[in-house]
């Protein structure tokens, strides 16, 4: 029910929020087009009737699951959300897995070794992944590994093979390869921040009665630190985890215009400039979807991780 | 299963080369900021789009790489009386699908461009009537004498009737929604030298050389891919790193950068497009300016203390990098109707502009909004940032609004009221004839004759409008051009408008292709050749 109320509330600033953004009628037609002609184009795409009705229709057409003609394409806007999901999906999925995989561990080791030298030298890199903006990762990394190296494409998804309706590039070497830098791009973000607070948690397991007296029972470090005191650590780095999900496919949007990614977030950046509508009301909506979807999993998550929740319910 | 595949396309490769060895496959990939949004020729009235399409599509006429008229599908034409043109059409030319092209497609493609959401409406409308004397003869009847007719039809492309009316794609791919799924959005069926083999809109658009071409071409590319890249420092690395030959436009401010690397060079040259200011010069009072009850702007003491404030070489120098190329005149030296001995720019004299407004009765000047877009023009922000400074050293001050164009265009153009004071615009006319800037932006606003649609600060001289309409059915180039000449001349000494610049076109380019830059910024394949 809360998840209905959120979504309409989205599509309502949303909604409102258009009329500020621009004519679309003159990215429609050409220089030489008519007035007469204009003012037809606007009558027929409905763009004269009040706001509240505009929205109506627009509420009424999405739940069945229709957000309209792109004005640009002149195709149905959710064959090319459709068409772009995978792009951004298989994206956010590989940095997500980079920023875990890499975040807990470096967290995990910065925790337990806090007086190290590599544990500083972590620390303060990893402050300059928080404080770079993505644009500028981004650029930095074509220009460092794609123009100067050559190693890796400075741009798009390389070859793509097609699954159903899913185009995935896991699955050529050119794929691959293309995915490597927007991921880092998008993942580095993420990585320092789920690397801080796995740090800030664990330090504070750390100190707890409960892991000094497994020490006391003479139990292997391994078995405290990575057992009892990580398994601790997880719940809020769940929460963030989940939410920053969310963020990471919404957030695609730099990543992929400075890598010509060929997703939604490209897509609506570009539906912006040129005042397509219907792409921007079916991409707010979808992303407003995804949030609200990955906060109902984040709840289901905390269930299995913590047990103090089920037993509460029992 | 995999190894059959890969087996059958290896023997399908050998079959390839055994049957066509002297021909090496040649890929030429490159980048443009904008996309490719349709495939339908009628769809929209682009010039991007359309000289893109130009390498599937053509029309009766069709542009050299000099913009120059030459005969495309129809071999030859004459003049039988002043509104009625006889076509010859090419014999032995196929569309992609192998149907042969005939005079009823010609007619089927007009039909076909007038037809509801069609943006060429106004291109197909200059033809009245087409009779059919056989399958490759036709007279085509214009609704009044138009010497223009040839560039016209350039951009009106043809599609085939049968194949267009198999896959029910009869009318134009048009933005409302009763018209879905228009099969020619998304595929192409022409008669141009090369053919689309797969098109995803802003994702990757590839085309293939149609080996059955009617012409011999210069180009010896097989394969074309194009990608847009809507980020200027994105196109820029893709371009030096070697994965691109042509990317295009380029930031002037990295033409350095271009020049250091190796394997590349920018490509320069002047657009035929003329970035100039128009004024409100028929509101009472303007709209936003802190003078009541009359309108500065109609006095020409105003309109000339302008043009003398504006230093049109700094502009060029600091904000264009030397790259643009000053004017005193509406249209571009490519264009028809040029007139070389106008094109000299106002002099720049700030102490006679003074005097001027001060003889005009604003001796501490006054205020102005100037209404500018900023992702439209090349610097287009930047120029009327220089402007505004030029403006406040003779006392005007001039409040900016620099917008984006949907913004812009919203505001300022006639479905907006016309809502500005002073304002940055540039044109280029789609005929590549002065005409069309006669009738657009130099007569006087008229909604029932269409003209001056586009004439937003409604300078009006009705003295132009006469010769514009002459202009507009005189046959004769010589008398034509003598009338075009004295409009520009009018136009120049009453200060109707304040023209700055051609801007320039600019694009990288790899060394290891050689290419046409076209003054509409068009990329036409015809001419791209892989160096050896």
């Amino acid at each position: 029910m809360q998840s209905v109320i959120v979504m309409f509330t989205v599509g309502l600033i949303a909604f409102s929020m258009f009329r500020f953004v621009g004519d679309p009628i003159n990215n429609m037609v050409g220089q030489d087009t008519s007035e007469q002609e204009r003012i037809e184009l606007r009558e027929r795409l409905g763009l004269n009737d009040p706001f509240l009705v505009q929205f109506g229709r627009f509420s009424l057409n999405a739940v069945q699951g229709d957000f309209g003609l792109s004005y640009k394409y002149r195709v149905p806007v959710s064959e090319m959300i459709a068409e772009r999901m995978p792009a951004t999906l298989e994206l956010a999925f590989v940095a997500a897995i980079l920023s875990l995989a890499i975040g807990i561990p470096l967290g995990v080791y910065t925790a337990l070794k806090r007086h190290s030298f590599l544990s500083k030298l972590i620390m303060t890199t990893s402050l300059i992944g928080v404080s770079l903006p993505t644009f500028l990762t981004g650029i930095m990394l074509i220009l460092f590994f794609g123009v100067v190296l050559r190693w890796l494409p400075t741009f798009g998804r390389g070859d793509v093979i097609e699954l159903g309706s899913w185009s995935t590039g896991f699955l050529t070497a050119s794929g691959l390869k293309s995915l490597i830098l927007p991921s880092i791009t998008l993942a580095l973000f993420q990585l320092t921040l789920i690397m801080r607070l796995v740090r800030a948690e664990m330090l504070e397991v750390l100190r707890t009665d409960f892991v000094k007296f497994a020490k006391a029972r003479g139990l292997p470090n391994r078995l405290v630190n990575f057992k009892h005191a990580l398994k601790n650590t997880l719940v809020p780095v769940i929460t963030i985890t989940g939410l920053q999900l969310g963020s990471l496919i919404a957030f695609a949007i730099i990543t992929e215009s400075v890598f010509q990614w060929p997703g939604m977030g490209l897509l609506f950046i570009q539906a912006i400039a040129d005042v397509d509508i219907p792409i921007m009301a079916a991409y707010l909506v979808l992303i407003a979807f995804f949030f609200v979807m990955i906060n109902m999993i984040v709840d289901i998550l905390y269930y299995a991780v913590d047990p103090r929740l089920r037993a509460d319910n029992e | 299963m995999k190894l059959r595949h890969g087996l059958m396309a290896a023997a399908a490769a050998a079959a390839i080369a055994v049957a066509a060895p002297a021909v090496k496959a040649e890929t030429f990939k490159y980048a443009f900021q904008g996309n490719l949004s349709s495939l339908d020729p009628h769809s929209l009235n682009e010039t991007f789009l359309l000289v893109s399409l130009g390498n599937i599509y053509e029309g009766l006429s069709i542009y050299d790489d000099n913009l120059g008229i030459q005969p495309g599908l129809a071999e030859s034409w004459e003049t039988i009386e002043p509104t009625k043109w006889k076509f010859n059409l090419r014999k032995g030319v196929k569309f992609h699908n192998g149907n042969d092209f005939t005079a009823a497609d010609v007619v089927f493609s007009w039909q076909r461009a007038l037809s509801e959401g069609s943006d060429q409406k106004v291109r197909a409308s200059k033809i009245k009537a087409i009779e059919v004397i056989d399958d490759h003869t036709i007279i085509i009847e214009t609704p009044a004498p138009n010497p223009i007719l040839t560039s016209d039809l350039v951009f009106i492309y043809m599609m085939d009737k049968e194949w267009s009316e198999k896959n029910n794609t009869t009318s134009a791919t048009s933005a409302s929604a009763d018209n879905t799924g228009n099969y020619a959005n998304l595929h192409s069926n022409g008669t141009g030298p090369f053919k689309v083999i797969d098109h995803k809109a802003d994702v990757k658009t590839t085309f293939d050389r149609n080996t059955a071409y009617w012409s011999k071409i210069k180009s010896n590319v097989t394969k074309v891919e194009f990608t847009p890249i809507k980020e200027a420092a994105t196109r820029v690395a893709a371009l030096i790193s070697g994965e691109l030959d042509l990317v295009y436009p380029i930031p002037v401010q990295d033409w350095k950068r271009l020049d250091a690397a190796e394997g590349v060079k920018a490509l320069a040259g002047p657009e035929a497009r003329t970035i100039f200011l128009g004024m409100d010069q028929s509101r009472d009072e303007l709209l936003y300016s802190n003078i009541k009850g009359k309108n500065p702007f109609k006095d020409i003491r105003v309109r000339q203390a302008f043009a003398h404030a504006l230093n049109l070489e700094a502009i060029k120098k600091k904000v264009m990098r030397g790259a643009a190329t000053p004017t005193g005149l509406m249209v571009a030296p490519q264009i028809n109707g040029f007139v070389e001995e106008l094109n000299t720019p106002y002099a720049y004299d700030p102490a006679k502009s003074r005097a001027l407004l001060t003889e005009a009765g604003y001796p501490d000047g006054f205020e102005v909004t100037m209404d500018c877009p900023n992702n439209r023009y090349v610097n287009d922000e930047k120029i009327c940032q220089a402007a505004v400074s030029m403006l406040a050293k003779v006392g005007v001050k001039v409040d900016l609004l620099a917008q984006p164009k949907s913004k812009y265009f919203g505001k300022v153009l006639s479905s907006g009221g016309f809502d500005t004071s002073f304002y940055l615009l540039g044109w280029t006319p789609g005929t590549m004839d002065s005409e069309n800037v006669l009738s657009s932006l130099l007569s006087c606003q008229n909604k029932e004759t269409k003209t001056g649609l586009f004439n937003l600060g409604n300078y009006c001289n009705p003295r132009v409008d006469e010769l514009t309409k002459k202009v507009g059915s005189e046959t004769d180039q010589a008398k034509r051009n003598a009338m075009i000449k004295e409009i520009f001349q009018i136009v120049k000494d009453e200060y109707g408008y304040l023209p700055l610049h051609q801007q320039p076109l600019s694009w990288g380019v790899s060394d290891r292709v050689t290419v046409s830059q076209r003054a509409d910024n068009g990329l036409d394949f015809r001419y791209v050749v892989v160096n050896k």
